[in-house]
């Protein structure tokens, strides 16, 4: 039973995403807005985390197997790309790769330095 | 046999988790960044459709009742994104820097590209939205005017190729802390990027599903104004 409440929870989220993405004219998916709906149940405490504890870890596991599908589909999209399919590939791997790069990098880097300047604080008033 | 098969309505369904069980056993056996589990489940099912005589529509058709779940299961995302909440407050400024700098980086490079390799507006509207998650670059590649077939394809490559090559990049660039390693998933290459950063921890699928909600709003934003440019 526990399972079926949880999964009932997640489909009330679902639905009300749903409804958001019916009534609002933004190119916002359904699921965006669900996934900020439960966030904010959540933080409000509206709803306790035990509440879709099981079927929250279960469904984050499996969820590659749902790509699966939709990759297979790219065997019909073919003919609308392969006059320009070289530019296209090329165009695809440096922009994720460019993009993979400067995001990590920039976080990182930041976040390092704010580590570095709190340790130096603390060794200050440590000293002092 | 081959006709039971293609009317079933659960062949399909069995040959998608049968395929990404095996290729999770594949990537126990051999841990290579080749061996990523949705390209190896993807070439199974092609391989075997294909020998047992099925058509991809009937797969499609079959295979649906999987994509049912994708909503929900983003929903999900909202559970780690609640348990990391401390981290993700104190690390804020990092995480938006990094996610507001990689898609200025994604869209910058597109639209240098486009310029560059003369492509058509409809081709250049259809892959400016290729980094964020597959229902929002839809909505905006359509609402300009994208042919959705391109975008669709563009952006689930952009997936599969940020999990496929994304550890290497990290590990290429130190890139070694987890939130910086979710950021680069989460904004490089959407939902398919975070269920493999969620592999590597909590709180790495966290920032990820954090990156892909703001790199998604940011592209939303600056698109109107971006696909008049070429």
């Amino acid at each position: 039973m526990k399972y079926l409440k949880q999964f009932c929870i997640l489909l009330f989220f679902s639905f009300a995403g749903e409804m958001i993405h019916h009534v609002v004219p933004l190119p916002v998916p359904a699921a965006i807005y669900g996934l900020l709906l439960l966030f904010i149940a959540l933080c409000t405490r509206i709803l306790h985390r035990d509440s879709v504890r099981e079927i929250c870890d279960f469904f984050i596991v499996i969820m590659p197997v749902m790509f699966v599908a939709p990759a297979v589909n790219l065997v019909d999209y073919w003919g609308g790309i392969t006059p320009n399919l070289g530019q296209i590939t090329l165009l695809i791997v440096t922009t994720t790769l460019g993009t993979f790069a400067v995001s990590g990098t920039v976080t990182q880097v930041i976040i390092r330095y704010r580590e570095r300047r709190k340790n130096r604080n603390e060794r200050d008033i440590a000293r002092k | 046999m081959s006709e039971i098969l293609q009317e079933s309505n659960f062949f399909a369904v069995m040959l998608t988790i049968f395929s990404y069980e095996t290729a999770l056993l594949l990537k126990r056996k051999w841990d290579s960044p080749l061996c990523n589990p949705i390209l190896l489940a993807v070439v199974q099912v092609i391989i075997i459709t294909k020998l047992v005589g099925i058509s991809n529509e009937n797969y499609q058709n079959g295979a649906g009742y999987l994509e049912y779940f994708l909503t929900p299961a983003t929903v999900c995302l909202a559970v780690p994104l609640y348990d990391q909440l401390k981290i993700l407050k104190r690390d804020m400024v990092g995480i938006l820097a990094g996610v507001l700098c990689g898609t200025a980086t994604s869209l910058g490079v597109i639209v240098l590209l486009a310029v560059l390799f003369k492509l058509d507006h409809t081709l250049y509207v259809s892959l400016l939205p290729k980094s964020i998650t597959t229902a929002m670059g839809l909505a905006l590649s359509e609402s300009s005017g994208g042919i959705a077939g391109v975008t669709t394809a563009a952006i689930i490559v952009t997936g599969i190729l940020g999990s496929l090559l994304g550890t290497s990049i990290c590990k290429l660039l130190k890139i070694n802390h987890p939130i910086a390693y979710g950021v680069a998933f989460g904004t490089a290459s959407h939902v398919i990027g975070t269920a493999k950063a969620s592999e590597q921890s909590q709180l790495a699928g966290a920032v990820s599903s954090l990156s892909l909600v703001v790199a998604g709003i940011v592209t939303a934003v600056v698109f109107p104004m971006l696909s008049s440019l070429h």
